[in-house]
């Protein structure tokens, strides 16, 4: 079964712990100039942002149809069967097409290295698949980021909907969006406040579907194209042939 | 040998010299050094010039070989062998693009063994691998004809229609995909410029810059190498490009209007204004031009009707890859003068490389027919020459 993250935003005090935790795991600087910037970059997978006295999370939503590794030409990215999704960078090429494809804008570059690579939240797969919470939960105060499996942790978000209707919006935002999401997201402000792309715009359609359309009849293409061609350049060639043909009878019959 | 001081061979000396002081900053200090792209516009000027508008410029090759070894169109049999040097180089110069744009460019190669057989990169990279190997082997018989070697031409005269059949293959395929790859993104692009029917405008508008791009070069070289100007060609050219611009405006009026657009893109807006340009210099410009007999048989007009042909569609290409992105991200990106002097740089090479060819090689050559050669072996020579059209007599000198 897939695992996931519930972020409640009304149970987050704003404390950065998830932050910083992220950055030991994986091995980032993290200090005061790195926790007052406000933007996820290639030294911050994920980001606590303040409006008014309210904070939401952003981080990789781990998507169960990334675009990411579907839009990959030597498939660094993929979808683990635990639910994170991963990168392998010695596949990587650099062409950059995750981060254009991504509806979330989630992969961020090293544009300063000489043998740059993609970062991104990968929900610590080593410590999911060794059964553990990722460092972001467990390293949470108040349970604000919650980590489990996603079906317990929908109906969980659904309930504590159902038990506070005023404090919640009445939606889940990443149970559907673009065919669903590892990150699941509760909050009584639209998460699109505070940069989340707007569910009517990334509808409910998983990404790589729009691309999949036009590939899955490539297979077809190239033989039945290829006929087609070959076939007109036969026709073509052989009335030249047949004109040859009946220009050097007529020849060959004017000298009788 | 004395080299001669002229004005273009300064710009190319000025031009090679700042492209490779670019090169330096690309490889020694990184891609944020030389460019303006950040995690908000990954694709920056390289992909939007170099990748998607050097592909369509490069067009004409599999368009001319189409006509003429496969519709056996032979008054255009004059245009062809530039049309793959030009196809060639293009493409050729593309893969050093790429070289340049690649965050790891030294992995290029993981395209043939890590295959991800669902991404539309992955079908571009191939296709365009193969379809620079199929052009270089269109290109060959240039250099066994120079160096006089009979035999090689042979070889690759028996897999012409291989070569020809495939290479049409592969170049409808990845002109349509590099369209397929903005599919991906509809919540990122404009919606002046997302469509589902991308695939289909990309391979409409190569064969529009095909035939514009070979009218261009025709006239250009014509002017560069002193040459005669084969006129019946360029009216054929010039009507064939007035139908391939009315089939491309029609789709996309169909596009807008069925996606209810057509109020839209009238309004003034940061885009409208682009979308404007682009429509003049691509359709009401040259269609209007080209509907009149006067302009179809005048050179000097049909080489105008040509250029904003060209203009047009990259600017629509540029749309697409930067203008069309910037509401998304809220902010403009314009490159930085490295981007644009590498860009330059690899535009001067082709034309270096062109010139070169175009001097050593016999690409102006009247050619041989490969096919009414291949044919020479079995009808006697006078035979064959009664076969072909009295247009042919005046073309290609």
């Amino acid at each position: 079964m897939s695992k996931a993250l519930l972020y409640d935003a009304t149970m987050c005090i704003g404390c950065k712990q998830c932050e910083s935790a992220c950055a030991q795991q994986n091995k980032l600087r993290y200090d005061d100039t790195v926790a007052a910037e406000a933007v996820q970059s290639e030294h911050k997978y994920t980001v606590v942002l303040t409006k008014d006295d309210k904070f939401m999370r952003r981080l990789c939503m781990h998507c169960e149809k990334p675009a990411c590794a579907s839009v990959c030409p030597v498939g660094a990215f993929h979808k683990t069967k635990e639910g994170p999704v991963v990168y392998d960078v010695w596949k990587c090429i650099g062409c950059r097409y995750c981060m254009v494809a991504c509806a979330f804008a989630q992969p961020k570059y090293e544009w300063g290295s000489l043998n740059p690579r993609v970062r991104k939240c990968i929900m610590c797969p080593d410590r999911v698949v060794a059964g553990k919470q990722t460092a972001c939960a467990e390293i949470c105060p108040t349970g604000a980021t919650k980590f489990g499996d996603r079906d317990d942790l929908i109906r969980e978000a659904q309930e504590r909907i159902r038990l506070n209707p005023t404090t919640y919006l009445p939606r889940i935002y990443g149970l559907t969006e673009v065919g669903g999401t590892c990150v699941l997201i509760l909050s009584s402000v639209k998460p699109e406040e505070y940069g989340y792309p707007a569910t009517a715009k990334i509808g409910e359609t998983p990404m790589p579907e729009y691309t999949g359309r036009v590939m899955e009849r490539v297979p077809d293409f190239i033989p039945v194209w290829s006929l087609v061609l070959g076939g007109i350049y036969w026709i073509s060639h052989r009335r030249e042939e047949v004109a040859i043909a009946e220009a050097q009878e007529e020849k060959s019959g004017g000298a009788r | 040998m004395k080299i001669k001081l002229t004005f273009w061979r300064v710009v190319f000396v000025v031009i090679m010299v700042l492209g490779l002081y670019s090169t330096y900053i690309r490889y020694f200090h990184g891609l944020g050094a030389v460019s303006n792209m950040t995690d908000q516009f990954p694709w920056g000027l390289w992909i939007g010039f170099d990748c998607l508008c050097g592909v369509m410029l490069a067009a004409g090759g599999f368009c001319m070989v189409g006509a003429v070894y496969l519709f056996n169109v032979e008054r255009l049999h004059a245009v062809v062998r530039p049309a793959v040097l030009t196809a060639f180089l293009g493409y050729v110069l593309f893969i050093v693009g790429l070289l340049f744009d690649l965050g790891r460019p030294w992995y290029i190669w993981h395209q043939l063994i890590y295959m991800n057989p669902h991404s539309v990169m992955f079908e571009v990279g191939m296709c365009v691998m193969t379809y620079t190997t199929v052009l270089f082997f269109e290109f060959l018989p240039n250099v066994f004809e120079a160096l006089n070697w009979k035999t090689p031409i042979k070889w690759i005269k028996k897999v012409y229609p291989v070569l020809i059949v495939a290479g049409i293959l592969l170049s409808t395929l990845h002109q349509s995909s590099l369209g397929s790859l903005y599919l991906i993104m509809p919540s990122k692009l404009h919606p002046f410029w997302y469509s589902p029917a991308l695939p289909f405008f990309f391979f409409g508008s190569a064969v529009a810059v095909g035939l514009a791009m070979t009218i261009f070069e025709s006239t250009q070289s014509a002017k560069a190498f002193g040459r005669q100007l084969e006129l019946p060609v360029l009216v054929t050219l010039g009507g064939a490009l007035l139908v391939a611009l009315w089939v491309n405006a029609l789709l996309r009026f169909e596009d807008y209007f069925r996606r209810g657009l057509l109020e839209e893109i009238i309004k003034p807006s940061y885009e409208a204004y682009f979308l404007w340009l682009e429509l003049a210099l691509t359709f009401v410009i040259p269609i209007t031009m080209l509907s009149f007999k006067k302009v179809r048989l005048s050179p000097q007009l049909l080489y105008l009707a040509s250029i904003s042909t060209v203009l047009g569609f990259i600017t629509n290409r540029l749309n697409i890859a930067l203008i069309g992105f910037e509401t998304y991200v809220g902010h403009h990106y314009v490159p930085k003068w490295t981007e644009f002097s590498i860009t330059l740089m690899i535009i001067a090479m082709g034309f270096f490389l062109f010139g070169l060819a175009a001097k050593y090689l016999p690409i102006f050559a009247e050619a041989e027919h490969p096919v009414r050669a291949r044919l020479e072996s079995k009808a006697e020579t006078e035979t064959v020459s009664m076969v072909g059209t009295p247009v042919l007599d005046n073309a290609g000198d």
